[in-house]
């Protein structure tokens, strides 16, 4: 697979993607430099405001429908060990830059009243936390990629350390930053290997990724790095059985992290950015095992989250069952399956999310993420309730929501691989249906269980803003999903070739 | 002949701008209502401007927007989508001004959000008879399921919340466990969500897969209430009556028959169902609901739980009438959708007049109940006489054509359950209307002539029964006058329906 690429300053004159990355880091130090707290939180948010504004630039000048890289940076680095600064972004990662762009800005929106501890170190840790994750999805070195991905954990830690929620917060921290470390450790050794590979074939060490596509790997070496890569990033997933992770850092973080962690799906994008393209004939042979991981994780993560009082809880178990339709639609290896995979993250990361906003702003009212024990939440923050289900819609991927077009595309393209595969995916669909009725019914109507509820205040306007936003998005994607898909199609179209194709020449030669 | 026309695109989007005005104008009740009434209106004007087209031999098409690479949103109307929206926008007119009256002189609660609902399910109504392919009409499907599980739950009692729930799982659990891989499984196989007049499959698909692909078309269109998929229809009966009207003649059943008609004719086609004997398992099918549903329907009380047995019962005649394959009968089927709504909305709309003038709803309270509300049992009476099939009433011509298609198809059986069903829909009919006219009230039993003259005075000044008001009263009169016109002049709907088969 030959990449083309279109640099910055031919398509837009400014490295954008090197601003976006450094714009946050600047703005955190501005921020430490204002005394008043009210001030932080609002140069915070316009920062994160200006960021999105930016992304949605490089957005706007994207060439949707070819695979070539675009918006690339090229700087030599570390020459001799074959470490580049390259940048870039295609169809696979550009809709991911302005996600988390938006994604961070909402959280600032939901923390103005509810962080009242140090609100500069935590706006600060936020933009940093930007920084890195824009970092992942534009890194086109695979060390430059590996540092980002290993930052993140900074201030990811931090912010579950300091800001969560629950009275276990330092053990749900640490348990994030071990179990990441022994993920991360086997992807490390992938990219060495890949980088090695490179140097047996050309002589020079290399751990550029367009580089990388254009060498082919043996069979037995593929095969490894498959797994290793595979390792880490089905952790970061998380994908069953490496996902209890989740849910404890969703129980004690802070609402802002909470939502990051499910909304954006670093892991399924690891696998469809480096570990399918870059040893696809190990990926094809092992395509079973990631679809039957897949599909246990649909049905699994569903049925444990029928069953869940805690609205945090449940949406760590239906993020696990998320991320297994996603990639069961990767794993198919066609264009449908992999266009609805990063609809569907795209989806998570606005309907999920919303949910969990909403929830957020529930607990700041309650002090408790049970919804289900309260019971006619509906009668009394109606406008609430509202969202809640519309939002929800989207969740359980209702027609003319954003859920419905990756939902759709996945089983189109799981029903091509295999029908079997296909009909379990159905059936997670529809217990993904019930695990939200059944919670949306406990929660919302009913009779009130509880005398806390009916002094409960609807949504403040700022809280209406992201309820709104967030709604607006979940009925806009729904009912116009083609721009977004055509923009991810030519990169998809390439992957899918490159898994699909042949064994390389270089092999067929040998074994003649 | 294909026509560009932006007609199907406006009668959607009228209603949906309608659900706009009527939440704009809140505050105002009667603006409210004139709004919500000017939309319906100038929806079946749309609807009608369509007519001459059809008629003509034409079909109309408006690309909305692409969706998804394979598939766009598009809009096509044909003689079968034509004959389903005239007869949804014109029963929307009439239950409009209905609600009118009976909203209010029930003094029910939100009546904002009744509207505007009703006005949105409107939307996905037409969105319904004017889909082009599978996924057009699923996204609309699925639409109208969401749009009318509030108009269900509105009363927002335990009972109605309840029934909402039987409601929305009954129709979300059919349409995502057996409709949407129905349609995914026919994108599989024949490469295209189109709806085409002799079917969409390629010769040498899997006969096996489309064999189960039918049957979870089948049973994806709950809203069609055949059995086993039917008793959402009976519990949903909680819901205000024009709810009810709404459920069982302007939209949603007529969406399911609609769905499994387009999945006969557009997706399988004539030959195939032949080829696989889905024809004689779907006549089956339909048969036993028939019957099952009239059994049932004669053991019960309330009187809006025998309509909705009713309602399923009748529906499975059109299926029936598809199914029998031949000319006569498949007009039989299709002219049904017309006919049995305004026959049914006449009896929905005449049992809340019962309800509103006496505050029954039982059959046994309402002995005497057609000398208090002559008008009411009237229209009653002609509405249950097209439902039984005696002339001059529509249903008399689609027995006509259901029964001389069966024949046609040389299929005595299904004669036979045309024969028996039609003598049990007149039994728990002429019950109700033995009663009516004839029964004496509950609080004359057991009294001595003396007393009961005494008592009948008491009576007449306790409860006051009389007819509500005119915006009751017109409705209903005038759905049972078109009953009746259908059955006098029924050219105009058999000429839709001819053009309508494959």
């Amino acid at each position: 697979m030959i990449l083309n690429e279109v640099t910055a300053s031919q398509q837009i004159g400014f490295p954008i993607l090197s601003i976006l990355i450094v714009f946050p880091i600047v703005w955190a130090i501005i921020l430490n430099l204002i005394e008043n707290d009210d001030v932080v939180r609002k140069t915070a948010i316009a920062g994160a405001l200006l960021e999105l504004s930016l992304t949605l630039i490089m957005v706007l000048n994207f060439t949707p429908g070819i695979s070539d890289i675009q918006f690339a940076e090229r700087v030599e680095w570390i020459a001799t060990a074959g470490v580049g600064y390259h940048l870039g972004v295609d169809g696979i990662s550009v809709l991911f830059v302005p996600l988390t762009a938006f994604l961070t800005l909402m959280v600032m929106l939901s923390s103005w009243s509810s962080v009242r501890f140090r609100p500069k170190s935590f706006f600060t840790a936020l933009l940093v936390l930007e920084a890195t994750t824009i970092g992942i999805f534009v890194s086109l070195d695979l060390v430059l990629f590996f540092v980002f991905w290993e930052l993140f954990l900074v201030p990811s830690y931090i912010l579950l350390r300091l800001w969560g929620i629950g009275p276990q917060r330092g053990y749900a921290a640490l348990k994030y930053v071990m179990y990441m470390l022994a993920g991360s450790a086997p992807l490390l050794m992938g990219i060495v290997l890949l980088g090695i590979n490179h140097f047996d074939v050309t002589g020079s060490l290399s751990f550029d990724y367009p580089t990388l596509l254009t060498v082919p790997v043996p069979r037995e070496t593929q095969t490894l790095i498959f797994f290793l890569m595979a390792f880490g990033f089905a952790v970061k997933g998380p994908l069953f059985p490496f996902h209890t992770w989740l849910a404890t850092a969703l129980m004690e973080g802070p609402v802002g992290m909470s939502v990051l962690l499910v909304g954006l799906k670093l892991g399924v994008y690891g696998f469809l950015r480096f570990a399918v393209p870059l040893v696809p004939e190990a990926a094809n042979e092992w395509a079973w095992l990631m679809v039957a991981l897949g599909v246990i994780a649909v049905v699994f993560g569903a049925l444990v989250g029928l069953v869940q009082s805690n609205l945090r809880r449940l949406m760590a178990f239906a993020s696990v069952g998320h991320v297994g339709l996603a990639i069961v639609g990767v794993f198919s290896f066609n264009v449908q399956g992999i266009q609805g995979a990063l609809m569907l993250m795209l989806n998570m990361g606005i309907a999920a999310t919303g949910l969990l906003f909403l929830a957020g702003f529930l607990h700041a009212r309650t002090g408790s993420s049970e919804l289900s024990v309260f019971g006619g939440l509906g009668r009394h923050v109606p406008l609430l309730a509202t969202f809640f289900f519309i939002i929800g819609l989207a969740f359980i991927g209702v027609p003319g929501t954003s859920g419905f077009p990756g939902e759709f595309l996945v089983l189109l393209g799981a029903f091509d691989a295999h029908w079997a595969v296909a009909a379990i995916a159905v059936l997670g669909v529809i217990l993904n249906a019930a695990l939200f009725l059944s919670y949306f019914e406990r929660a919302f109507l009913g009779p009130v269980t509880r005398d806390a509820v009916r002094g409960l205040t609807d949504l403040r306007p700022r809280e209406a803003l992201i309820a709104a936003t967030m709604g607006a998005l979940v009925l806009g994607i729904g009912l116009f999903p083609n721009p977004i898909l055509s923009m991810t199609s030519g990169s998809v179209q390439a992957v899918v070739e490159r898994v699909q194709q042949e064994p390389t020449p270089q092999v067929v030669n040998y074994a003649d | 002949m294909q026509t560009e026309s932006i007609a199907p695109l406006l009668a959607v989007v009228v209603s949906l701008a309608g659900a706009g005005l009527v939440v704009a104008t809140r505050r105002n009740p009667n603006l409210r209502e004139g709004c919500s009434l000017a939309a319906a209106v100038l929806q079946f004007v749309v609807v009608l401007t369509m007519v001459r087209p059809i008629l003509d031999g034409e079909t109309l098409h408006f690309k909305v927007l692409s969706f998804l690479p394979q598939v766009s949103i598009v809009f096509r109307v044909d003689a079968l989508a034509l004959l389903f929206a005239i007869t949804a926008s014109s029963l929307w007119v009439l239950t409009t001004v209905y609600s009118i009256g009976y909203m209010r002189h029930h003094h029910e609660d939100a009546q904002t959000r009744y509207y505007a609902f009703v006005a949105l399910a409107l939307t996905a109504t037409m969105g319904i008879a004017f889909s082009a392919n599978l996924l057009t009409l699923y996204i609309f499907y699925e639409l109208l399921t969401f749009m009318t599980y509030p108009l269900v739950a509105h009363a927002g009692t335990a009972e109605a919340l309840a029934a909402a729930k039987k409601y929305l799982l009954y129709q979300l659990g059919a349409s995502i466990v057996f409709l949407l891989p129905a349609i995914i499984l026919t994108y599989t196989m024949a490469d295209t969500f189109d709806f085409q007049p002799d079917g969409v499959f390629p010769a040498g698909t899997n006969t096996t897969l489309l064999v189960v692909v039918y049957g979870l078309f089948l049973a994806g269109s709950a809203k069609a209430a055949i059995m086993p998929f039917h008793s959402w229809l009976p519990a949903a009966m909680v819901a205000p009556t024009p709810v009810s009207a709404l459920l069982h003649a302007v939209a949603v059943v007529n969406a399911g028959v609609f769905l499994v008609l387009r999945v006969i004719f557009d997706v399988f086609g004539e030959d195939l169902l032949r080829q696989l004997h889905l024809d004689v398992a779907t006549a089956i099918v339909a048969s036993v609901t028939i019957l099952m549903a009239s059994f049932y329907a004669l053991r019960l009380d309330t009187l809006k739980a025998v309509l909705a047995y009713s309602t399923i019962s009748q529906l499975s005649y059109m299926i029936l009438g598809a199914v029998l394959l031949s000319s006569n009968g498949m007009i039989g089927g299709v002219i049904h959708i017309a006919n049995h709504s305004f026959a049914k909305i006449t009896l929905f709309f005449c049992a809340g007049s019962i309800l509103l003038a006496s505050n029954k709803t039982k059959i046994s309270e309402m002995g005497g109940i057609g000398r208090l509300l002559p008008v009411t049992m009237a229209a009653f009476l002609v509405g249950s006489l097209s439902i039984v099939g005696i002339p001059p009433t529509a249903g008399f011509i689609t027995k006509w054509f259901l029964a001389t298609g069966s024949i046609e198809a040389d299929k005595l059986a299904i004669f036979l359950v045309l024969l028996l069903s039609t003598l049990l829909t007149a039994g728990y009919y002429f019950r109700i209307i033995r009663t009516a006219y004839f029964g004496s009230s509950p609080e004359e039993d057991g009294l001595s002539d003396a007393d009961r003259e005494v008592e009948k005075g008491h009576a007449q000044v306790r409860h006051q029964v009389r007819e509500v008001g005119p915006l009751i009263f017109v409705p209903l009169l005038l759905s049972a006058g078109v009953s009746v016109v259908l059955g006098i002049f029924p050219h105009f709907v058999i000429e839709l329906a001819r053009l309508a088969l494959p």
